[in-house]
């Protein structure tokens, strides 16, 4: 990339060379990393560590589609987005995708022009109340007063539900989570409602986790996951596969301690199609036929990603198991 | 006749006074208890006293400063203090100073920031302080370029480039004023360096880094973060706003019509739209109308802003400090046959100025203070990071001794911001009042 120093006085104003971009894969591969937007910070999703490394679900499965790519998990670069400007860092191109919990809707896939690969992670809205009220469902919370944030869609579902059921509520409007677990504890509200995900992880990080509950009742859907810019199908086509290769990669038993084991050749044709020693899948999507192999080598399988990132927070399987075993993660066959 | 009246003739020595008037006992009758409304505050004001330290003294006494989670912070006080006990865990701040200070900067060029940070006090200590020598102010016209370089690194010659820009738009104007006149030579001393900015600069450059190579590692501004981020756009913007809103505060009274109708659209302008609203532009905006691929530095695009939003209001108060100068003064100016920028720049806006400095100042303030927006798109400034932080299984939950230390690093900048403008105040008092 040749550097043209446009203003002096203005720092640093690089402008690349903007020959019409050919894909977004080719963009990348010049680039020589790949530029992954993940949220400024949720626990178990991606946070950084001491030494300024993103880790977390969301931030892993960056790394394993860079090293799809480059067959290196650390060639990617990591842009903090928030919620009001991840959409606009994605279409202006700032980033080349999303991985940052985002909520896969109607509007967000056909007016925003986005692409979602996929669910990485089911989520819904839930409620955690004090153990000793002595509530075992969400049914039995009519009158109760609930901690919401505020301008979120959380608060809609709030009002759907108990509106359906006929059941009065009082909102307690807080801004963060932050703010929400502290009025929580302090007694402020009754219960508190967000994602169950989020619930889990605030649960987790309080003194006495076990005097608290998180009621059955899922309330609202959440389909959580990776997303690109409209247009460039071979990109989606790319992000979609990997993320489908780490979840086949954890129903057909390919972890990434016993990979290279299974890369020596299998009875399954379908672990010798994903890892490269059989078929030429990789070449279809424009890589190299380790691609599946890097992914699943660097980061792990899908199980292996949740139980090092979301397990220690909390959260169960539930809905994001895998099909086999009742839950919703399924992928589509490699053939 | 003999008798004689007894007519003492040295002074009795003064008697102490009574107990209850000196002493801590009388400091104490004479300012706390002094009648029933002043006892009854006092008490009051003990009780509140003692309700906020007998809360937040036992959880500073407690506090945890070596732990790996706040779990274990936790633990270690119950351990030591009982099973109720509540106390701070500091832990957080030790295991992550570094990245409040510096962000994700490299921790290996640290010496960067810092050796960027101490030439910057160098850098403005003779503009500060007007007994130290003149010939340091040579120094503050470099920094800017060597505080660019030290931070964000990559070859020397950049910098260098662009500050020979200035050095050209200069001898042209120097050039042209000997042949052409006055008008003709500012725009020469403006379209020159454009020229070479343009296309001077980069080949220059490259050029010379390919004879000569100098260079540092390159630091992504995406690795900035934390107070380093802060301090950045904070003293970028004062340094540039300054200048800038003066201009534009003499812009609004000019004769001039286009100068004056710019100046008073610019500046109602930006005080007419929030900060954040400037800074979603240029976080959003700007990257929508630019060709796909041009990289556009994000904390460029947000000192730009920040400056300008912050010139409009030193601006207006130097417009207060200007409009405060009696007529008098302007036409003494005029009378001694000054030109309109010698008069300013002798009689006026040093005058204005001294009245301006508290406003000034507060500006300032607020301005260093407003650079922790920068969190709501996504940049890594102090505020963002206390969220980053937290979003860690081991530090969640961690609320107050974050924003705690946060508050104690700003408040030491504020503060010594405001003592500076009263030394300041102090110095140029001349005894009008």
């Amino acid at each position: 990339m040749k550097k043209t120093i446009i203003l002096g006085a203005i720092a640093a104003a690089g402008l690349g060379a903007t020959v019409a971009s050919a894909g977004t894969l080719d963009d990348v591969k010049a680039r020589g990393y790949l530029q992954c937007g993940v949220t400024t910070g949720l626990v178990g999703f991606a946070a950084p560590d001491a030494n300024g490394e993103w880790h977390g679900f969301d931030a892993d499965f960056c790394r394993a589609v860079a090293a799809a790519i480059f067959g290196d998990p650390n060639k990617v670069k990591f842009t903090p987005t928030t919620g009001k400007t991840r959409f606009t860092a994605l279409a202006s191109g700032e980033v080349d995708m999303l991985a940052r919990n985002t909520t896969w809707t109607f509007t967000r896939d056909v007016d925003l022009k986005f692409t979602f690969a996929g669910v990485n992670y089911y989520d819904g809205q839930g409620f955690m109340v004090r153990k000793d009220l002595g509530v075992s469902s969400a049914k039995e919370l009519n009158g109760a007063t609930v901690c919401i944030q505020t301008g979120t869609t959380t608060e809609l579902n709030l009002a759907d539900y108990f509106r359906s059921n006929g059941m009065e509520y009082e909102p307690v409007p807080i801004e963060t989570n932050a703010e929400a677990r502290q009025q929580f504890l302090a007694g402020a509200c009754d219960v508190y409602t967000t994602d169950r995900s989020g619930l889990a992880a605030t649960r987790a990080t309080f003194e006495n986790p076990d005097d608290y509950v998180i009621l059955p009742e899922t309330i609202s859907k959440e389909p959580l996951g990776p997303l690109s810019r409209h247009g460039d199908e071979q990109w989606s086509d790319l992000i979609r596969w990997t993320l489908n290769a780490l979840i086949s990669a954890e129903e057909l038993g390919i972890t990434s301690a016993n990979i290279d084991e299974l890369r020596k050749g299998t009875n399954n044709p379908e672990i010798n199609r994903i890892l490269g020693t059989e078929g030429n899948l990789g070449a279809m999507l424009g890589l190299d036929k380790d691609w599946a192999y890097n992914a699943i080598k660097a980061v792990g399988n899908y199980g292996e990603l949740f139980d090092k990132y979301l397990k220690p927070i909390g959260l169960d399987r539930g809905l994001n198991a895998q099909w086999k075993n009742g839950g919703l993660i399924y992928s589509p066959p490699f053939r | 006749m003999a008798e004689t009246t007894y007519v003492r003739t040295e002074m009795l020595p003064p008697k102490p006074p009574p107990p209850s008037q000196t002493g801590v006992v009388g400091w104490m009758r004479e300012n706390l208890f002094d009648g029933w409304k002043n006892t009854l505050l006092t008490l009051v004001a003990l009780y509140v006293v003692y309700a906020l330290l007998s809360a937040a003294l036992p959880w500073f006494l407690h506090a945890v400063w070596d732990a790996d989670s706040l779990n274990e912070c936790r633990e270690v006080i119950k351990a030591s203090w009982g099973p109720e006990a509540d106390g701070a865990c500091f832990a957080v701040i030790r295991d992550r100073w570094h990245q409040m200070l510096y962000g994700f900067y490299p921790q290996e060029l640290y010496w960067r920031p810092n050796l960027a940070f101490v030439l910057m006090l160098v850098a403005l200590s003779p503009v500060l302080f007007p007994n130290l020598p003149r010939r340091m102010l040579l120094f503050s016209l470099v920094y800017p370029f060597l505080g660019y370089w030290l931070l964000w690194g990559g070859t020397m010659w950049a910098p260098v480039s662009w500050a020979l820009g200035f050095v050209l738009g200069y001898f042209a104007f120097v050039i042209v004023n000997d042949r052409g006149g006055t008008i003709l030579a500012a725009i020469a001393a403006v379209i020159v360096p454009l020229l070479w900015w343009f296309f001077g600069a980069g080949p220059f450059a490259d050029l010379v880094q390919s004879l000569i190579p100098i260079s540092l590692t390159d630091v992504e501004s995406r690795q900035f973060g934390g107070f380093m981020l802060s301090v950045t756009i904070g003293i970028t913007g004062i340094v540039g706003s300054l200048p800038l809103g003066i201009i534009l505060a003499l812009g609004r009274q000019s004769n001039l019509l286009m100068v004056k109708s710019l100046s008073v659209g610019f500046i109602e302008f930006i005080r007419g739209v929030p900060l954040i609203t400037l800074l979603f532009v240029a976080s959003t905006l700007l990257n929508i109308f630019m060709p796909p691929g041009t990289n556009f530095d994000i904390i460029l695009r947000v000192v730009i802003m920040v400056t300008l939003f912050s010139a409009a209001y030193v601006a207006e108060v130097v417009r207060g400090g200007l409009a405060a100068l009696p007529k008098g003064q302007y036409e003494a100016a005029a009378a001694l046959g000054l030109d309109y920028w010698k008069s300013m720049r002798l009689v006026i806006l040093p005058q204005a100025l001294k009245i301006a400095i508290p406003g000034i100042v507060s500006t300032f303030i607020g301005l260093f203070k407003d650079t922790t927006l920068v969190s709501i798109i996504g940049l890594m400034d102090p505020i963002g990071l206390t969220n980053a932080i937290r979003a860690n299984a081991e530090w969640q939950g961690i609320i107050w001794e974050l924003y705690g230390f946060v508050a104690l690093v700003f408040w030491i900048f504020c503060f010594s911001m405001s003592r500076y403008s009263m030394y300041l105040e102090s110095r140029l008092e001349t005894g009008h009042r």
